[in-house]
């Protein structure tokens, strides 16, 4: 049981890190490549489900576009945009990075918050530490692992247990959500405070609701970088994002429409 | 010094030296031979590459299992006991000192194998440095010794494991040429002091017959001749032994003063003239120095002559050694001015003669 | 010296023998070599924020994280060595079914990503791993998350560069140095400690610095197997990577801290040791 729940952590996190070292390719696909341009959407890693979902339905109605998509944490992405990466849009986890972007003047249009994330307490599936609550995290015999404070899901941590007056010594600062996650689903911690949507990605962990969650949620923003290439299927990216067709898919991924 | 602490045993009985008997198989290839040493006896294995002289020597050294056959030294079965266990010190080729440690601590690393603490060991070592003139370079690196010394290392670390059976390969060959002739007469020296028994392989038969007490002669894994240097040198019994001493040499059937020579046709050409009569199969051996070439045959006197082609010439010393060829092969040495008087050349056909008084005849 | 050298040089001067055609084929690669692995140093240098390198260096945070990570990589450098150099021995030397395998096993911390080393070592060693899990039921001992993790995670990954060292240098080695000892009455274990040893010592030494420099820059099996907490399993390399998040100039500080201080260990130790030999 606890072998098989593990495996299938560690395959997910290989995926993803594989995912992550996989090259951008160039051009297009075989046969009408000189025809086809490609749109590049640097998005938050929590968003590559959502995203590549709504890419394909994009490349459905729009048979000249092809999505290619580069998922990484806010920050790196947005080091990377000021770096001059060839990005068309930027859609970051937390206004923070996204107004880092607009300070180095990258975004062509003003950024626009799309959807909303909240926390959870993530717990291993048999809930060993018996958590229930916020306040259970402050137990010396509990491990919790939270996200570094560099990263927006630790920036959102640290804002919650604020608000709560709870003060929790995690065991470790993990670097991204997706890796305090699998310690989780791995029993390494008792307890993590991740979004809901990785939540609900995992199918291993549990997640915990908890009232402070709400003065602690980020708002996911887009915006059209300026040099973008293509100006126009950016735009049309954006408004597909921000449309009432798009809201059902990030509302089963278990965002929080805004 | 003094000489009992190199040795083991003074004793003359016959299980006191090493008695044994070596078979084992690598591939194609066979060994199988009897070595025996007294203590005291220097035994050389004389033989050419790939005879297996050296795979006999690491045999003894417990560097590598035998087939079959045993091992006894001193009395003692040690046949499967492991090399680092046996009273036997081996002198290795290129010496192989340890290039880490200076030579005080070569010579002492058998000593503190052995269990001797630092001091004692190294007060032995420095002791056999001494014997063996190399006192000043105890402190010295093998890698600044010269070839001799560094020989002479090999040969005190050996000893200082007191081993009852003293192993030296190929003991002269790393030397160049202007070394070895000093370093051989000194070895000799050394050797004769000590009282336990020695083997050593080598390809030279003058390191052979300088060194040793006796000669042990192995071709293809198989022990061909057995004796005193004086004997091997005197009344050899392959042509591999016959070529180290620079013998012709023949085997045959002697009836009365005549030799039919084995494998030749039963002619007058392939028949050798004794001076003394011998029956049964022999073995017939003269030197190259006692054949005389003629363009012409030659008139009257009562020889052996033959009609044998030149195959080539060489130098040889002061002496011009001549290949010969026909119903048997033939050398002989002839002076330069023979050689230019009878314009001989390749391919020509000359007459070689030999007074019978000159060949050994002995019985195969 | 003053002595024999007027005529020597003056000789050396004149009469040295000129140098052949120069070898193109050879210089320009290596110069284009060379290039390439001190430019995104040049690019670390020329972006530092030289002005608050100092007061940087003086943050306990970093001063902790690079004690830690000096600390940790020495451990992790003195267990590839005493579990390292036996292995080596052991693939160079022994003869056993599987040594093929084994040997190709002992690569595979190099291939993998170290991430995943990360994670296959929380399943091994983490609290409900197949072996951590008896360390927490029968000790209460839990490895990840603690300093000792971060040395596992670092020998992990370390590890191979000092074994395949160690074996390519056992392999070079004279073994009849090793049969002569033999004859002179060492064991196996004499051998192996009083000439085997010295001979494979610069192959051991050069492993130990690979498997130094290695675990000095280790990462990803850090984070996953350690995770993340100032001062206790925080080291340089994660310091700088969370860093990053936030304001690449500061990563870069951390970075030439970390090269600076690597850079200077590793120059002492080649002229105290290596120079020596």
């Amino acid at each position: 049981m606890d072998r098989r729940r593990a495996a299938a952590a560690a395959a997910g996190l290989l995926l993803a890190a594989l995912a992550a070292c996989a090259p951008v390719e160039e051009g297009g696909g075989p046969g009408g490549a000189q025809a086809q341009r490609t749109l590049t959407v640097f998005a938050a890693a929590s968003l590559t489900e959502v995203f590549e979902e709504l890419g394909e339905r994009f490349e459905r109605d729009r048979p000249d576009i092809r999505v290619e998509f580069n998922f990484a944490g806010s920050s790196d992405l947005a080091n990377q945009i000021g770096e001059g990466a060839p990005a068309d849009v930027f859609a970051s986890a937390d206004s923070r990075t996204m107004r880092a972007a607009a300070d180095g003047g990258r975004t062509a249009t003003d950024p626009a918050v799309f959807v909303r994330n909240t926390l959870r307490i993530a717990v291993p599936p048999d809930n060993p530490a018996g958590i229930e609550s916020l306040s259970d995290l402050s137990d010396p015999g509990v491990k919790v692992a939270l996200c570094a404070e560099e990263v927006p899901c630790g920036a959102a941590a640290a804002e919650a247990l604020g608000a709560a007056g709870v003060n929790v010594t995690p065991v470790s600062r993990e670097r991204d959500v997706k890796a305090a996650l699998t310690k989780t689903e791995l029993g390494e911690v008792d307890a993590a405070l991740v979004y809901r949507t990785d939540v609900r990605a995992s199918g291993e962990a549990e997640g915990i609701a908890f009232p402070e969650a709400k003065q602690a949620a980020n708002d996911y923003s887009i915006a059209v970088l300026t040099g973008a290439e293509q100006t126009g299927p950016a735009r049309a990216w954006m408004e597909l994002v921000l449309s009432d067709e798009s809201a059902e898919v990030f509302d089963d991924a278990g965002f929080t429409a805004v | 010094m003094t000489e009992q602490e190199t040795g083991s045993t003074g004793g003359e009985d016959a299980g006191a030296g090493l008695d044994a008997r070596l078979a084992l198989d690598r591939g194609a290839f066979r060994l199988d031979a009897a070595l025996r040493a007294r203590p005291g006896e220097v035994v050389a294995v004389l033989g050419p590459n790939g005879s297996g002289k050296s795979t006999a020597l690491r045999a003894l050294a417990g560097l590598e299992s035998l087939a079959a056959g045993r091992i006894v030294l001193g009395g003692e079965d040690i046949t499967t006991m492991p090399a680092e266990r046996r009273p036997v010190g081996m002198v290795f080729q290129d010496y192989l000192l340890f290039g880490h440690l200076d030579a005080l601590d070569n010579v002492a690393f058998g000593p503190r194998c052995q269990g001797a603490g630092r001091a004692e060991a190294r007060a032995r070592a420095a002791e056999l440095l001494e014997r063996m003139g190399l006192a000043e370079y105890a402190n010295a690196r093998p890698g600044a010794l010269s070839g001799g010394q560094a020989q002479r290392v090999a040969l005190a670390r050996a000893l200082a494991v007191r081993p009852r059976l003293l192993l030296l390969d190929e003991p002269l060959a790393a030397l160049d040429v202007h070394a070895r002739a000093s370093v051989r007469s000194e070895l000799r020296r050394r050797l004769a002091d000590l009282d336990c028994a020695t083997v050593l392989v080598t390809h030279d038969p003058l390191d052979a017959m300088v060194l040793a007490d006796r000669i042990t002669v192995l071709e293809a894994g198989a022990v061909v001749q057995e004796g005193p240097p004086g004997e091997v040198a005197q009344h050899p019994r392959t042509a591999y032994v016959a070529r180290l001493v620079g013998l012709n040499l023949y085997r045959g059937h002697a009836r009365g003063t005549r030799v039919a020579v084995a494998g030749a046709a039963q002619g007058e050409h392939a028949e050798v003239s004794l001076s003394e009569r011998r029956e049964g199969e022999v073995f017939v051996a003269f030197p190259p120095r006692s054949v005389a070439l003629y363009r012409e045959r030659p008139d009257g006197t009562p020889r052996n002559l033959w009609r044998l082609r030149i195959d080539g010439v060489e130098r040889f010393g002061d002496q011009v050694r001549v290949h010969l060829d026909g119903d048997f092969p033939l050398l002989a040495d002839i002076t330069p001015e023979a050689l230019a008087e009878l314009e001989l050349g390749g391919g020509v056909e000359v007459w070689a003669g030999v007074k019978a008084t000159e060949v050994r005849c002995y019985p195969a | 010296m003053t002595r024999a050298s007027p005529p020597s040089e003056a000789a050396g001067g004149r009469l040295r023998v000129r140098a052949g055609r120069f070898p193109w084929l050879l210089v320009v690669p290596a110069l284009i070599g060379l290039a390439f692995l001190v430019l995104p140093f040049a690019g670390l240098l020329a972006r530092a924020p030289w002005a608050t390198l100092g007061t940087r260096l003086l943050l306990p945070e970093v001063r902790g994280a690079l004690w830690l990570s000096l600390t940790t990589a020495t451990a992790a450098t003195a267990v590839a060595v005493v579990l390292g150099v036996p292995l080596a021995w052991l693939l160079a030397r022994a003869e056993f079914p599987g040594r093929r395998v084994a040997r190709a096993l002992v690569t595979v911390p190099l291939v993998i990503p170290p991430v995943v080393g990360g994670v296959a070592l929380l399943l091994a060693l983490g609290r409900r791993g197949i072996l951590g899990r008896h360390l927490d039921e029968w000790f209460g001992l839990t490895l990840p998350f603690t300093p000792v993790a971060v040395v596992i995670a670092q020998v992990f990954v370390a590890m191979p560069f000092l074994v395949i060292s160690v074996e390519g240098a056992l392999r070079g080695a004279d073994r009849r140095y090793e049969e002569a000892a033999a004859t002179l009455g060492a064991s196996r274990a004499v051998v192996f400690r009083r000439v085997t040893l010295p001979m494979v010592g610069p192959g051991v030494l050069a492993g130990a610095v690979l498997a130094w420099a290695r675990a000095l820059g280790e990462f990803g099996a850090t984070i996953t197997f350690a995770g993340n907490f100032p001062g206790r399993t925080q080291t340089m390399p994660l310091a700088i990577y969370l860093a990053m998040q936030e304001s690449p100039e500061s990563a870069i500080v951390l970075s030439l801290v970390l090269l600076g201080v690597s850079l200077l260990i590793l120059v002492a130790l080649r002229d105290r040791w290596v120079g020596a030999v």
